[in-house]
């Protein structure tokens, strides 16, 4: 196998675990299993996103899912009261998450650690609240899609089926996009400022403005998967939009699989939707699976905290090269 | 002059760090900065490279005033420092870590040419064999060429090294010494804190004296050796200068 291959192993892996779920319930021809793929797939784009900001650039963001949240308010809204096609909604919004995420890297990435954290849990308490509050929106009862609006696509079973065609689509770029930053010169400034944002100013790297291009890069794909999601429920609400929780379980999924790398957050993602589904159906973790991702998360952050990927790589040196 | 600090005042609250210290730096010389702890040494390099602003006073380079600007400004510029606490991007292989500083400053490379010259770079520091190594894991005299690889990788026009010998064991200092005369060769302007008085005396073109914020002395290392402010307020022993200039 030439060098070249070789160097990028890790995308091939990324690449190929993801088109692995997204066939699965093809092959399969099950319809189960479709939705079972497509809120694992949805998982690993969010983790992975998440991951160009919390693993690359070391900035934790607990309130992520405002980006899908908000996306997916777009979105929907575009379909539902402007009469988009879903591709359109979908990129209104991305870029809608897009834009938000710039507006507030400006005014909350030059906060560090733990108050950059707390302002991101802040931000999505205030977006929703202002949701809540807003009547194109539908205000605290939302908005619910007209069943007319899947007939464009051939009925709600053709439009469910497409809706996973995007996400299975989504996910590979997003997976492609997690890669190019990771090995880029953009990401290597992104790395330094995560492991020294002041040594990264003066070797030269613009930290801000990297900062905030990490930013908009870990929203757009989210935004657009909000989109895809809402469109796919059929109706929208600030609970189901902004759920803490979903940022949380990013979190975790990003650490279980390793942060900071391209491989990590997919396994991680996949690994805990597995384990989630697992603890629904169990009678006896039903209530308690949120408590029992508490725990796990205090697990890794004790005893691998570089996640399953950033243990094989520490454990065996020779893999670092081509296993990121 | 490829430097100018004009009259820079620097206060951390109360304490006056640096008071009116003026000078000026021609290209290609080594400049010596010594003076007692505290003098404010590395408060005058922080200044220098934007990391702080001085409450009065300028910073010209390469004849722009500089002063306020951020770091990354001025590493773009030209600029490239060591840190005397040296911070190395730990979970960076070394080979990454001299690649960021070919990469973002002065000599903005991609990163190929980048991969290129951080192995030039490494090959002159004798950390090659250690390219792929974490740098977290390297000891403190490696860790110290680290600092100075990637700051030479940045290929800059003014390099400030901040005690880069210290801790190192004689033969260290020898190889780093030889080092530093290898990047000012390359036409690279140096201005060095030190405390190994052989060093710098050995290596400078001209030294500069600070004490408590202020510039006290300034001249060739023999007129420094042999000045008496500078005996008193640092190198104690009037005979120490004497033996050190010989090398003893
Ligand atoms: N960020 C800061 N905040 C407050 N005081 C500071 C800060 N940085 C330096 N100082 C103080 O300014 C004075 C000068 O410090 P500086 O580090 O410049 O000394 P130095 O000459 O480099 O000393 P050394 O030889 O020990 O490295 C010291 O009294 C120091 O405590
Ligand atoms: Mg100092």
């Amino acid at each position: 196998m030439s060098k070249k291959f070789f160097q990028h192993t890790s995308l091939w892996l990324s690449l190929g675990t993801v088109l692995v779920i997204g066939l699965w319930p093809i092959v399969t021809h099950n319809a189960l299993n479709r939705e079972t793929a497509f809120t694992v797939l949805s998982a690993v784009a969010l983790a992975s996103s998440l991951n160009i900001l919390l693993g690359y650039t070391g900035y934790v963001s607990f309130g992520h899912v405002v980006f899908f949240g908000f996306g997916g308010y777009v979105g929907f809204y575009t379909i539902n009261v402007l009469g988009w096609n879903i591709w359109m909604a979908m990129l209104a919004g991305g870029i809608a998450a897009a834009l938000l995420a710039y507006l507030l890297g400006v005014a909350i990435l030059r906060l560090r650690g733990a108050y950059f954290a707390l302002a991101t849990i802040g931000i999505n308490e205030a977006v929703r609240a202002f949701i809540n509050n807003f009547a194109p929106f539908g205000g605290p009862t939302g908005m619910t899609l007209n069943f007319k609006v899947y007939k464009a696509y051939g009925g709600a079973m053709h439009a469910l089926q497409l809706v996973f065609y995007i996400m299975v689509g989504l996910t590979l770029i997003v997976t492609i996009l997690s890669y190019w930053v990771r090995t880029s010169k953009f990401g290597l400034g992104l790395l330094a400022i995560r492991e020294d944002e002041d040594a990264a100013e003066v070797m030269g790297v613009i930290t801000p403005s990297a900062k905030n291009w990490a930013f908009v890069l870990s929203a757009i794909i989210p935004g657009m998967v909000g989109a895809i999601f809402f469109f796919k429920n059929g109706t929208i609400e600030p609970g189901l939009a902004f759920p803490l929780r979903t940022s949380i379980e990013m979190i975790v999924m990003i650490m279980l699989g390793g942060q900071g790398t391209v491989l990590g957050p997919i396994l991680g993602a996949a690994g805990y939707q597995a384990m989630r589904d697992y603890l629904l159906v169990s009678p006896l973790f039903k209530n308690l699976q949120l408590a029992i991702s508490g725990i796990l998360l205090l697990l890794i952050v004790l005893f691998i905290p570089r996640g399953l990927v950033g243990w094989l790589r520490q454990r065996y040196p020779k893999v670092r090269r081509w296993l990121i | 002059m490829i430097l100018q600090v004009q009259g820079v005042t620097k206060r951390f609250g109360g304490l006056q760090a640096l008071t009116q210290v003026t000078f000026d730096l021609p290209e290609g010389q080594i400049l010596g900065l010594i003076g007692p702890n505290g003098a404010g040494k590395t408060t005058l390099f922080n200044v220098i490279d934007g990391v702080y602003k001085p409450e009065e006073g300028r910073v010209i380079f390469l004849g722009e005033d500089v002063t306020g600007k951020k770091p990354y400004y001025l590493a773009k510029k030209g600029l490239a420092r060591t840190h005397q606490i040296v911070r190395p991007l730990n979970e960076l292989s070394v080979r990454e870590n001299v690649m960021v500083g070919a990469c973002f400053g002065h000599a903005g490379a991609n990163l190929n040419t980048a991969a290129k010259i951080a192995d030039e770079v490494l090959d002159l520091l004798g950390l090659a064999p250690k390219a792929n190594a974490l740098a977290g894991s390297l000891n403190v005299a490696q860790k110290k060429r680290l600092e100075m690889a990637r700051a030479i990788a940045s290929q800059p026009k003014l390099l400030l090294l901040d005690e880069v010998l210290a801790g190192l064991n004689p033969s260290e200092i020898a190889s780093m010494v030889k080092t530093v005369r290898a990047v000012r060769d390359r036409g690279i302007t140096i201005i060095m804190i030190e405390h190994v008085m052989s060093a710098i005396m050995n290596l400078s073109d001209r030294i500069l004296v600070l004490d408590f914020g202020k510039l006290i002395a300034e001249g060739t290392p023999e007129e420094i050796a042999n000045n008496e402010k500078v005996i008193q307020a640092y190198l104690g022993d009037p005979k120490l200068a004497e033996r050190l200039m010989k090398g003893e």
